[in-house]
């Protein structure tokens, strides 16, 4: 067992935590922040996304004893009440079909349009290209991010 | 951070709300008496029937009765009974039912629940406001014919009275219970004032703000995880397990072996490990050593090499029409291809998982993102000896469900292990048990002979199919109607039948059948058409306008959905070099699609740029879930041609995504729908759009490249999409 410190939406977290324990898991079992998810357990699915400094991570593969002095972001911690212009174009294109992926989708748009305000199609494309949907609901993911990237150009705060 | 819930409290509440309702229930829908109507005022709360509750405070609550899997069925049922109760949608709270046998059928699946649930959820809601209008009729001592209603309001302008629909619970509650007959049902397009827009989901919120919707988000005070290893050969049974140092592993609190029984749809043999956390049960079994007794050893070769050989006998012939060596003979050209398409897995994105709790009391409890949750606790039922009346079964959201969740393995486990340890558990499956023990869709062989006429139409059509079964019956999946199109078509036809025994588990995959065979048909009716000289679309439009016998399925709307398909899509204008178009149309579970796909080529690696789609499935209850479904089944079929499951030594030899690469976001086209609102009643669309997008796709590759995919995954021919 290790003890960890991890600074997670902004909260401190006291943790012991076996050495190899993913920040998947001490997330979901240990915290019961269960908005990442699990989908494939080798980082290549995207649905376990979280922001580690502000920039998209696969939590399954990350150990949480590594993720010490860092800034991490869930998509609990995100904009909670669900009023960020990225959550709020999700929600007007409806994206979400069974929704599993989409705490992950939403966070890595969010840092795409962080870095890059206006991204073309092929900005979209490589950008997102590490979240799956199994459901399909790629089309209305480039339009939602083209909608979040619109309000945010117009003035909503990102 | 969410908090915990109490299993037993937790339990306690549902249960309570449960029998509130049924104390005061009116029973609503068909088999129960056909009646709607009156309820009972329970504190602050009118409530009105098993969909409808009305508060004082005004708030509306809509029981949502179906699992959600992201099929849309959480907003579009709430919106039927809105629609029908005259509230506006914003003032709609849904609620999502558990497994209450008063519902009736509680599946996701086969497209039904939109035709099963319409009658029921307009009855609801009808029912509510009739009682609520004669309610204010007799306290304004006013005809109840002369009031109307509006935003949860009940108007009489004669008299100008209005009242709030929370103002009439009192007296609605002492009404008698109307006949169903009495009810006027909306049923027409021009009726709706919510039927028929963009209305997004009621989970989106909780959806994108992370909080616990899905099966494994499901915390409980005390509860335990587990992981369950089986033979990678399905169905072997465990001889020896290394138990005692699996139990000195860290994190570790129980492990066990699981005798199982005989059946791939039972409870299968294993090795149970729990755990204070996932990862650490999953950690150990890492080092667990299982000796299996293992059985069958199917593998792709063998199939491969059975089919060959089952090509050259005749089958079994399943139907005949006409005599079909004689028209093959008397032909001006006759054309022969034949057809594969490989086992696929469902890969839903959530693996199963199943949350189980096993109360002192000996009552089981169960939260399951099930897709059947009454066969799942019938299955716990029979396999763990508990009556289905001790078994409560909570609907949680559903990753992803593709047909995969109607199979209740992952419930029958959690309530097996969970028994066992005396506390809850929690089982979550690794992305590698959900893709080497699912029910994989059957792969197969179409061989085909159409015989044309000196003016090019198709006369005669030879099929002999290859399929997989057990026992000389083909297994879940497997089988083909003989009464599928073309038969009805053509005047000489014939079905036959090869089955090759399998042991690999099968099962319904998003619209089981014809989302392979399909590909098979339609891709053939291009090379039929193309050998004819006619065009695609003008081939299968003459093809829908004759039938001998009975017609295999509606001509009419079938062509209406193609030809709008092809008008969008501007079928037939000059594409330029390295671009082509590819059309199929196809009826099942009650909905008729047709799509045009457009296909731009650089070598052997294309992009599907644009589909067109015309859909006929009667009137569109949510646009935006309706579109949803279109989208996803172009997107699916497009990803799902480009993968295969193949079997080595009785295993599955895939294993996680990285072999079994679903599409992503930068190669997914855009998706155009057009929506038939014909005279019909509404049909699910969960399936429907799936089947004719990938023969679409794949004759369009043809188009663009000059190459027949005759094979999937699209691999086999040089192809990447």
């Amino acid at each position: 067992m290790s003890h960890v410190k991890l600074k997670i939406n902004g909260q401190e977290h006291s943790l012991d935590i076996p050495e190899d324990m993913p920040l998947l898991w001490a997330l979901r079992d240990k915290l019961d922040l269960v908005g990442s998810k699990y989908g494939c357990g080798i980082g290549i699915c995207g649905s376990c996304t979280v922001l580690v400094n502000g920039q998209p991570a696969q939590s399954c593969r990350l150990p949480a004893v590594k993720m010490q002095g860092k800034e991490i972001v869930t998509i609990e911690g995100f904009a909670p009440n669900g009023d960020h212009p990225v959550q709020r174009a999700w929600n007007e294109e409806d994206v979400p079909q069974c929704g599993y992926c989409q705490g992950g989708q939403v966070l890595t748009a969010a840092a795409l349009l962080e870095r890059n305000p206006s991204p073309s199609d092929q900005d979209i494309d490589e950008a997102m290209a590490g979240v799956i949907c199994r459901c399909g609901t790629y089309f209305r993911i480039r339009k939602a991010i083209k909608r979040a990237a619109l309000e945010i150009a117009e003035g909503g705060s990102a | 951070m969410n908090t915990r819930d109490k299993g037993t409290d937790l339990s306690r509440r549902s249960f309570i709300k449960v029998s509130l309702m049924a104390s005061g229930a009116l029973m609503v829908g068909i088999g129960l008496g056909q009646r709607a109507g009156a309820g009972e005022l329970i504190d602050e709360t009118w409530v009105a029937n098993l969909y409808v509750r009305i508060d004082r405070d005004g708030t509306v609550t809509i029981v949502s009765k179906n699992p959600e899997a992201g099929q849309g069925v959480k907003t579009a049922f709430p919106m039927v009974v809105a629609e029908c109760l005259e509230v506006d949608w914003k003032d709609v709270k849904v609620e999502q039912a558990p497994l209450d046998d008063r519902y009736g059928r509680q599946v996701v699946g086969g497209s039904r629940g939109t035709p099963d649930g319409w009658d029921d959820l307009r009855i609801a809601g009808t029912g509510a406001l009739y009682l609520l209008k004669e309610a204010a009729a007799s306290l304004w001592g006013v005809p109840a014919a002369e009031c109307s209603a509006r935003s949860g309001t009940i108007m009489h302008e004669a008299s100008d009275n209005t009242a709030r629909y929370a103002e009439l619970l009192d007296k609605a509650a002492t009404l008698p219970v109307p006949d169903v007959s009495a009810l006027k049902l909306k049923s027409r397009p021009e009726d709706f004032s919510l039927l028929g827009k963009f209305v997004p989901g009621v989970d989106n919120n909780l959806i994108l703000t992370g909080q616990p919707l899905f099966g494994a988000d499901t915390r409980l005070d005390g509860m335990l995880y587990a992981v369950y290893e089986k033979c990678p050969t399905f169905g072997g049974k465990v001889k020896t397990a290394n138990i005692d140092e699996i139990l000195k592993q860290p994190g570790v609190t129980h492990a066990f072996v699981v005798a199982g029984t005989d059946e791939l749809n039972g409870l299968l043999p294993g090795v149970a490990i729990v755990g204070e956390t996932w990862w650490e049960a999953n950690s150990a079994r890492a080092r667990l050593q299982v000796k299996w007794d293992t059985g069958h050893s199917d593998s792709t070769g063998d199939f491969d090499r059975q089919a060959a050989r089952l090509a050259s006998e005749s089958g079994e012939t399943m139907r005949h029409d006409g005599d079909v060596d004689e028209a093959l003979g008397t032909a001006e050209k006759v054309i022969e291809a034949s057809y594969y398409y490989p086992f696929v897995s469902h890969a839903n994105l959530e693996p199963q998982n199943c949350t189980a709790f096993y109360h002192e009391s000996g009552k089981m409890e169960i939260w399951s993102p099930s897709q059947n949750p009454k066969s799942g606790r019938g299955l716990v039922s029979r396999v763990l000896g508990i009556p289905e009346d001790r078994i409560h079964v909570n609907l949680t959201r559903i990753g992803g469900g593709f047909g995969r969740k109607l199979i209740s393995d992952s419930m029958v486990e959690a309530a097996w292990i969970a028994r066992q340890v005396g506390r809850p558990v929690q089982l979550q499956w690794t992305r590698e048990d959900d893709m080497r023990h699912d029910f994989y869709r059957p792969a197969a062989w179409h061989r085909f002979r159409a015989g044309i006429d000196g003016s090019g139409r198709m006369m005669a059509f030879d099929h002999h199919f290859i399929t997989f079964g057990r026992d000389g019956k083909t297994i879940s999946g497997a089988g083909l109607s003989p009464k599928h199109y073309p038969a009805g078509l053509v005047p000489n036809f014939r079905l036959r039948q090869s089955i090759i025994e399998a042991h690999v588990p099968t099962g319904p995959w998003r619209s089981p059948g014809h989302s392979a065979y399909c590909f098979a048909y339609q891709g053939f009716f291009d090379e039929v058409a193309l050998a004819a000289g006619r065009d695609p679309l003008e081939f299968r439009l003459d093809l829908l306008s004759r039938s001998f016998g009975e017609p295999p399925l509606d001509l009419k709307r079938t062509g209406d959905t193609l030809r709008i398909a092809a008008e969008k899509a501007g079928w037939g204008r000059n594409l330029g070099p390295g671009r082509g178009m590819g059309m199929a149309f196809h009826f099942d579970h009650g909905g008729f699609v047709s799509h045009v796909a457009e296909v731009v080529a650089d070598g052997p690696k294309i992009r599907v740029e644009k589909v067109w789609s015309g859909i006929d499935v009667g009137p569109v209850i949510n646009l935006s879930g309706a579109r949803n479904q279109v989208e996803g089944c172009v997107v699916d079929a497009l990803s799902t041609a480009q993968l295969e499951i193949t079997f080595a030594g009785g295993a599955a030899e895939q294993s996680n995504f990285h072999d079994y690469s679903l599409l992503r976001l930068d190669r997914a086209p855009e998706i155009e729908c057009h929506f038939i609102q014909s005279d019909n009643p509404p049909m699910g669309l969960g399936e429907p759009p799936i089947a004719p997008a990938t023969p679409a796709i794949t004759n369009a590759i043809f188009a663009a490249t000059g190459t027949r995919i005759r094979e999937l995954p699209l691999s086999r021919s040089g192809i990447s999409a």
